[in-house]
């Protein structure tokens, strides 16, 4: 078994906000994140795949490919965005960095052909991240 | 579903190595430079993964604002600007940074209760680090 890891950028804003929480209790817990206005982070993503290696072409995916759908399912739809106004799955979930994660990991798995995806680890900041390895 | 999430933080400090078991010159020759009997010091990078349930209500594992609050008590005030080897816990014990791993760990393991704790990962410098997830195998 080969693990494969493919890194992407995007920049997008969002903010934390339950609309079952009073604002006092928005405000308790998500802190300056509750702010309406969002604010911004550049996210840095790193998609793991892993498989045999094909004894025909030595890769264990076609990376070209794995890039094709990594564009299309995630930056396309979330570089340069508001997540909570334009990406579908943050109008009801808060787009967290843990959400972010399972919500890439979602767009992905359903796409990619024969590599099996492994881990989508999503950096908020250099100095926090959040791995997803498809656990319910 | 369960998302492992990790926080980095930073400290300084400073140590020898230094056995008491054994002779001066087995301690030099395990230790090298890090025998110097003054001790030098290193700019620490501390990485702490805990893992659960992302709670719906929030979209966290954990608040950020209590793990944060309990490493900067518990691990970055006591470790940061000081000298390992003058500490209760390096007092028999060498502070390499396989034991200051080890130790940092027990103390999220006793303390931090909001969320499963996975593994610390410990920078000395940018060419070295160490992993310890309490006996298991880190998770990759």
């Amino acid at each position: 078994m080969v693990y494969l890891t493919r890194k992407a950028e995007f920049a997008a804003s969002h903010y934390y906000h339950n609309p079952d929480f009073t604002p006092e209790e928005n405000r308790r817990i998500f802190g300056k994140c509750n702010n309406p206005n969002g604010h911004g982070h550049n996210y840095t993503l790193e998609v793991t795949v892993k498989g045999e290696v094909d004894p025909r072409s030595g890769f264990v995916v076609d990376l070209k490919q794995l890039k094709e759908v990594m564009h299309h399912e995630v930056l396309d739809a979330m570089d340069h965005r508001f997540l909570n106004k334009e990406v579908p799955e943050f109008f009801t979930r808060i787009p967290t960095t843990e959400n972010l994660a399972i919500a890439v990991w979602q767009r992905l798995q359903t796409k990619l052909q024969k590599a099996q995806l492994h881990r989508v680890r999503v950096y908020e900041t250099p100095d926090l991240f959040v791995d997803f390895y498809g656990e319910q | 579903m369960k998302a492992h999430l990790t926080r980095r933080y930073r400290f300084s400090a400073s140590h020898r190595l230094h056995s008491p078991e054994m002779s001066a010159d087995e301690n030099r020759g395990t230790y090298g430079k890090c025998n110097n009997p003054h001790g030098h010091g290193h700019n620490y990078a501390l990485e702490v993964t805990v893992s659960g349930p992302v709670d719906p209500a929030t979209g966290m594992v954990c608040n950020l604002v209590d793990l944060d609050g309990f490493v900067e008590r518990e691990v970055l005030s006591r470790f940061h600007v000081t000298n390992l080897n003058m500490l209760q816990e390096f007092a028999k014990l060498v502070p390499t940074t396989e034991n200051l791993s080890i130790e940092i760990f027990e103390i999220l393991q006793r303390g931090f209760l909001l969320a499963h704790l996975e593994r610390v990962r410990l920078e000395e410098t940018m060419m070295n680090s160490f992993e310890y997830a309490g006996g298991n195998e880190p998770r990759r």
